[in-house]
């Protein structure tokens, strides 16, 4: 590692080769503000608020882009540049309305920190709004506008994480929008519904489509018997939002709170994971040993991701397992499996999923395969965003419940399952399972290092007694093309595959960070949640799905076996090319 | 013309350079310059520069070669000609129309007196009149 | 049969209403006195400039340059000059040697005007690649090619001291020195050709009169960087230098000057064209490469420099067109030679693109030193209308008014930026009394507004309250308060831009305000437009003794809202009344005022 030595306001500072000013800032106790800058991305600097002096320059810097020199010394506040940045936020504040208390990021709005720490108090400079509706056309997200402060947040992570471009710039000086091409509706546009904008959007101008109201409507209609499942990443981020620390595991007191919400059964959308590594475990086995199906297989549990893979790669849809995710099996065996056991009219099942992702909300309507039970198998999806909101407006003191058990007979997860939240979790929870199924025996030790961590792109071979398994693990949209293009050249070429397994998750770090999680995900908070997920696959007593005694026992009393008849109708689905733009 | 070498290089600019420095170029011994920048173009440089090929057509001024360079920089007097012919000074003419173009074919090439009111002065000495050195 | 002389006796109307017509007839007289009708031509041309030393005379071939002439000199021009061939000294223009740029030698001429990226515009046939060789062309890159190591080119640059001509005047030879030392796959050279100022038009000429000067001089920055490729990034508004450089490439690659081998020296260099949209921010250099890249033009935070990082993250050489133009010569006549052209500070010379309220305008080359008086008077010959000189604007949008009591300041990079303008890529529009300094301040601004990329919320927003707080003091609604906040608000964007658009874009308001509050006093505390410009702020009103009822006014008036009978005086419905000066323009017996 190369060291660079500079001073931040006269403090020497020791800090790594590459690094920004920000980040030696940071090292000398010092917070420079921004709006537009975010670790996840490369520095924009579009705001202006993060300006500093370097000794003896009359120019200044934007510390969010200049890297750090050797003897560099950096000015980081004083009266001229205190006037900047309050100069430059009355001039974003002049062009952004000031509904705080009805915006969807009222409290954690960067902007309004910004108003607050600066104390503005008044509007000194005309006030010129953007007066564009609405984009609600998504069942995801919301796009207002009016909100927009053209940081760029949301197109960087839009175009170069994601690699979907939905959103662009449109039109030039202040007559700039965020929009996609053409003035189309989100809905339109090859929007895959991840909702990273809405995670990264610094103000309200992107986020969460709010469903709150129609939960609450659900628990108090007597008619209906409400059934809630969590997915795995909302477990260890949840408590962000009542301050415990990144990763910390909540899972015994978000079965509680949902009791204390009036819900009739907590299941848990975990039981499922183990339950696709049963069906696409089943399904890899079954096209590497016979021959028959593409290889490789690739995953399919995140509905960002397979709307991508529908848009921009439709070759792959044979390579994809047709395994549901792990939500849509739950709603599926909930209203089929559970509704029999316990003597409930499916009818009156209301099937509720709390998630850490925004596409979800789009999957639930995918198509036809999504009413599997014959009825809309998950009628509702909340995010962890939306859960802690109903949380807290519902009174309850989150941090001091005790922690309860989910419901049987579709509430107990292997570790397997619920490290399906993290990238590198849906092949290590197959590994497990398909070195089973190939060799009739477990794996002694679990833990299959070698798809574990955050690059981007990693690739293993996985010994199964001689068998040897290419794998390789992709998140961040944008990141799965280098691997895709491998398997496109080589079967042009007419070549072995390159891989066997991939499994891709469209957020960086898989669902932990997902679209519809707390704010302010940095890779820290990333790191933080995934321990939090393996430490829960630990404390697990079984490891692996086909030890889940419930598992067993779906597969005894209802489903038969993996990729039985019945699986294939309520747990399996099909994909189609979509266009990129509807007109 | 073939790829050259260096020694073709130099070969062709002696060759060329004489020809400028005699002001005969394939047998012609005037030379018609029009500024065809687009300013002069805009101001009707091509209009110009056909009313003197049909001038000199009509009188079979036959040792006069009509060509285009670029904007002179007189943008206040567009179009503007240069004219060379032996034993005349070369001058600029400036705000030239199909009359002017028509009075200096008459008056100046074939009368060898200067165009009044239409003289302007060229803007600078030349760099390169020694060759450059 | 041709005359042995020619005297030219300039007609421009500054010499015209100085006796230029008696001269004239004085000089006729005396060569028919003389019997010399038959060997001396007398005309009367255009005007020569230098109009303050008006009249002028010039006496052909001789190229003798007579100044303040009188109708009495011509006796003795006849008999001295033409008849015993003796320049009259007294009458000569003396050049004031003691200025810097008067120390080459070959520029003992009486013009003010130097041309070094002009050297060709004007000479050759820009559709002709052997006129351009005839004149040296392609002689500095077989010098670059054969005779020198890239390390001599950059210490030549070094010596000569070229810096960037379009606008921030950066050193050429750091340029080059870095995109050298720095490590690339492959390395690229880009000529700048997106000029978009208003009123500048410098590199449009250059490119339509001598292409091939900006060909060979990438072609050396290509041999001298590592480089083997080049992009010309022109605006698809310049059709006719599109059309040029593409004749001139395709004649360059013909001859082996450009493509593979070049003259057979193992060198590979070729260059394409990539045409802008015309946005003004894609002059700015890292969005120009972006556009290139086939992204929105947007700036981009530096560093990196393109120099180290920059098309497609490879070391590039951006420079523009005019730089480019110095390359050739700089390496045929040496660095020694440059550098001895100009000020200590800034070497060589600068096209500017004359325009505005002056009488000759047009594109002058002039040595960096040369005084904006020069320029303005002695090349451009003063305002035209004979009305009184107010201002100049150079660096366009980006720079900043110049008042008569600097009109004496030498230009280069940093005296410009010390009195709050720029030298720019080159625009120098002129500005009479008759303009309102607000109104001009408000045009570049919403200039810079309108081609604002809209990336940076310094530029983006204050960019526009600023055009609109203008608006509103021409409307007549300012107030005092409001200057402050164009203050506040322009030098945050001064500060807090990120690029040199969004930066430099309030310098017509802070220079204005700096020169001219008064002005904006009038229009904010006073509620009057002094130069009769700002429609809000003026009324027209008939003089009640002046007018004879002739009723032109009425009849000429569009909306009807000048009534009065005939031979009476005739009255201005204000509330009716458009501003828009016709009545003005249409009597003529002063009996309108504008108040």
């Amino acid at each position: 590692m190369n060291t660079v030595h500079m001073k931040i306001n006269g403090k020497p500072v020791e800090i790594e080769a590459g690094s920004n000013i920000l980040a030696a800032a940071k090292k000398a106790n010092v917070n420079i503000p921004t709006l537009c800058y975010h670790p996840d991305l490369p520095a924009w600097a579009a705001c202006g608020l993060c300006v500093v002096k370097q000794e003896n320059s009359p120019k200044l810097l934007r510390a969010c882009a200049a890297p750090v020199q050797e003897n560099l010394s950096i000015i980081t506040h004083d009266a001229e540049l205190y006037q900047i940045r309050k100069t430059v936020i009355e001039m974003i504040l002049s062009t952004h309305p000031n509904d705080c208390l009805m915006c969807a990021r009222n409290g954690t709005c960067e902007l309004q920190r910004f108003a607050a720490e600066f104390g503005v108090r008044e509007q000194p400079y005309e006030v010129r709004l953007v007066d564009l509706p609405k984009d609600t056309s998504t069942t995801s997200i919301v796009l207002d506008p009016s909100k927009c402060i053209k940081c760029g947040r949301c197109v960087q992570v839009c175009q170069d994480m994601q690699g979907v471009f939905a959103l662009e710039f449109i039109g030039r000086g202040d007559h700039t929008v965020v929009s996609p091409a053409a003035d189309l509706p989100l809905n339109d546009s090859p929007c895959i519904k991840c909702g990273q904008c809405s995670a990264h959007c610094p103000v309200g101008a992107i986020y969460e489509k709010d469903e709150i109201g129609d939960f609450v409507r659900a628990v108090s209609n007597p008619e209906l018997h409400v059934v809630t499942q969590i997915a795995p990443a909302v477990r260890v981020a949840l408590g962000e939002s009542f301050n415990l620390p990144a990763g910390t595991i909540t899972t015994g007191k978000i079965y509680s709170a949902l009791r204390r919400l009036g819900v009739a059964k907590v299941f848990d959308t975990n039981f499922s994971a183990d339950l696709t590594i049963m069906e696409e475990g089943s399904e890899l086995v079954k096209r590497l040993t016979t021959g028959k199906g593409a290889i490789p297989q690739i995953t399919s549990c995140c509905p960002a991701w397979t709307d991508y893979m529908e848009k921009y790669y439709p070759d792959m849809i044979p390579n994809f397992s047709t395994a549901k995710s792990p939500m849509m099996m739950q709603g599926a065996i909930t209203k089929t499996y559970y509704a029999e056991k316990a003597n409930v009219d499916p009818a009156t099942i209301y099937s509720v999923a709390i998630m850490p992702c925004t596409a979800k909300k789009y999957e639930i309507g995918r198509d036809d395969n999504m009413h599997a039970s014959g009825f809309k198998d998950v009628d509702l999806v909340l995010t962890t965003r939306e859960f802690a909101r109903l949380i807290k407006a519902s009174g309850i003191d989150f941090l001091t419940l005790e922690d309860e058990k989910a419901d049987s007979p579709i509430g107990e997860y292997a570790g397997a399952g619920t490290i399906f939240g993290n990238t590198g979790g849906v092949m290590e929870a197959a590994l497990r399972t398909a070195y089973n199924l190939m060799t009739g025996e477990d794996l002694k030790n679990v833990e299959i290092d070698a798809v574990r961590g955050m690059e981007g792109v990693r690739t293993g071979e996985v010994d199964i007694k001689g068998t040897t398994l290419k794998v390789a693990v992709a998140h961040g949209m944008a990141n799965v093309s280098t691997l895709l293009e491998e398997v496109r050249e080589a079967k042009a070429n007419g070549d072995e595959p390159p891989y066997h397994f991939i499994e891709v998750m469209a957020c960086r770090g898989g669902c932990v960070s997902g679209g519809g999680q707390p704010y302010a995900t940095t890779d820290e908070v990333r790191a933080q949640r995934i321990a939090g997920l393996y430490t829960d696959d630990e404390q697990s007593e079984v490891r692996c799905s086909h030890q889940n005694p419930e598992i067993k026992q779906i597969y005894a009393d209802y489903l038969g076996a993996p990729l039985s008849e019945k699986s294939h109708h309520l747990l399996h689905t099909t994909y189609t090319e979509r266009p990129l733009y509807k007109h | 013309m073939a790829k050259m070498t260096l020694q073709e290089l130099r070969k062709l600019r002696d060759t060329k350079k004489s020809e400028i420095q005699k002001r005969v170029v394939d047998d012609k011994d005037t030379q018609i310059i029009v500024g065809m920048g687009t300013c002069g173009i805009a101001a009707g440089a091509k209009e110009v520069l056909d009313a003197f090929l049909k001038e000199l057509d009509e009188h079979n001024l036959n040792s006069v070669v009509v060509t285009q360079t670029g904007c002179m920089g007189l943008c206040y007097v567009e179009p503007t000609v240069e004219v060379i012919s032996p034993g005349m000074p070369s001058v600029i003419y400036g705000k030239v129309d199909v009359e002017v173009a028509k009075t200096i074919v008459k008056e100046h090439i074939m009368g060898n007196k200067l165009v009044t009111d239409h003289v302007f002065d060229r803007p600078s000495a030349d760099i390169l009149k020694d060759g450059g050195k | 049969m041709s005359y042995r002389n020619y005297i030219l006796v300039c007609g421009g109307t500054a010499c015209e209403s100085s006796k230029a017509t008696e001269i004239y007839e004085a000089l006729v007289n005396e060569i028919k006195h003389q019997n010399l009708t038959e060997e001396v031509q007398v005309i009367k041309t255009g005007c020569f400039g230098f109009c303050e030393q008006g009249p002028i005379v010039k006496i052909l071939p001789e190229d003798s340059f007579y100044v303040q002439v009188t109708p009495a000199d011509a006796k003795e021009l006849v008999e001295e000059h033409i008849v015993k061939g003796r320049e009259v000294k007294r009458l000569l223009y003396n050049k004031d040697k003691s200025k810097k740029h008067a120390k080459v030698e070959d520029i003992e001429f009486y013009q003010k005007q130097f041309r070094i990226v002009l050297r060709n515009c004007g000479f050759i046939d820009p559709e002709n690649i052997d006129e351009y060789i005839a004149r040296e062309g392609y002689a500095a890159l077989e010098k670059v090619l054969f005779e020198m190591t890239p390390d001599q080119v950059i210490d030549e640059l070094r010596t000569a001291g070229l810096r960037g001509r379009g606008g921030a005047g950066f050193p050429t030879w750091m340029k080059w020195n870095f995109t050298k030392q720095a490590n690339g796959e492959c390395k690229y050279v880009v000529c700048n050709a997106d000029e978009g100022d208003p009123g500048a038009y410098m590199d449009r000429s250059t490119l339509e009169g001598d292409p091939h000067s900006v060909l060979e001089a990438m072609t050396i920055a290509g041999r001298t960087v590592g480089a083997n490729q080049g992009f010309i990034y022109i605006r698809a508004e310049y059709p006719l230098a599109i059309h040029r450089l593409e004749i001139a490439m395709a004649q360059a690659r013909e001859y082996g000057l450009l493509g593979k081998n070049i003259l057979n020296s193992g060198f590979d260099f070729d260059i394409e064209i990539r045409l802008g949209a015309g946005a003004f921010v894609c002059g700015e250099e890292t969005a120009l490469l972006a556009s290139i890249e086939g992204k929105r033009g947007m700036p981009v935070p530096r560093p990196p420099f393109p120099a180290v990082k920059g098309l497609w993250g490879m070391p590039t050489v951006i420079n523009n067109v005019e730089t480019w133009a110095n390359i050739p010569v700089i390496m045929l006549k040496g660095g020694d030679w440059f550098s001895q052209i100009g000020t200590a500070d800034s070497h060589g010379t600068k096209v500017f693109a004359l325009t505005g309220k002056i009488r000759n305008s047009g594109l002058v080359e002039v040595p960096m030193g040369t005084t904006l008086r020069e320029i303005i008077y002695d090349i451009g010959g003063g305002i035209a209308n004979d009305r009184k000189f107010k201002a100049v604007q150079t660096g366009g949008p980006s720079g900043g008014v110049i008042t008569a009591d600097y009109l004496d300041t030498p230009i280069d990079f940093a005296s410009l930026t010390k009195l709050g303008s720029m030298m720019g890529s080159g625009g120098m529009i002129v500005m009479d009394e008759d303009d309102c300094i607000v109104d001009v301040a408000k045009f570049y601004l919403n200039f810079s507004v309108e081609e604002s990329c809209g990336k940076c919320s310094p530029c983006r927003i204050g960019g526009r309250t600023l055009a609109n707080l203008l608006e509103k003091i021409t409307k007549g609604n300012g107030e005092l308060k409001d200057i402050e906040q164009m203050k506040e608000i322009g030098s945050a964007m001064k500060k807090a831009s990120l690029c040199a658009l969004g930066q430099t874009a309030p310098n017509p308001i802070l220079s204005t305000l700096n020169y001219f509050e008064d002005e904006y006093m009038a229009h904010i505390v006073d509620k009057k437009c002094p130069a009769g410009k700002c429609k809000s702020l003026i009324t027209y009103n008939i003089l009640e003794d002046k007018c004879i009822g002739c009723t032109a006014c009425a009849r000429k008036c569009p909306v009807g809202a000048i009534s009065g009978e005939r031979r009476s005086v005739h009255v201005i419905d204000q509330a009716a009344c458009i501003k828009c000066g016709a009545c003005f323009d249409t009597c003529k017996f002063g009996a309108i005022e504008v108040r």
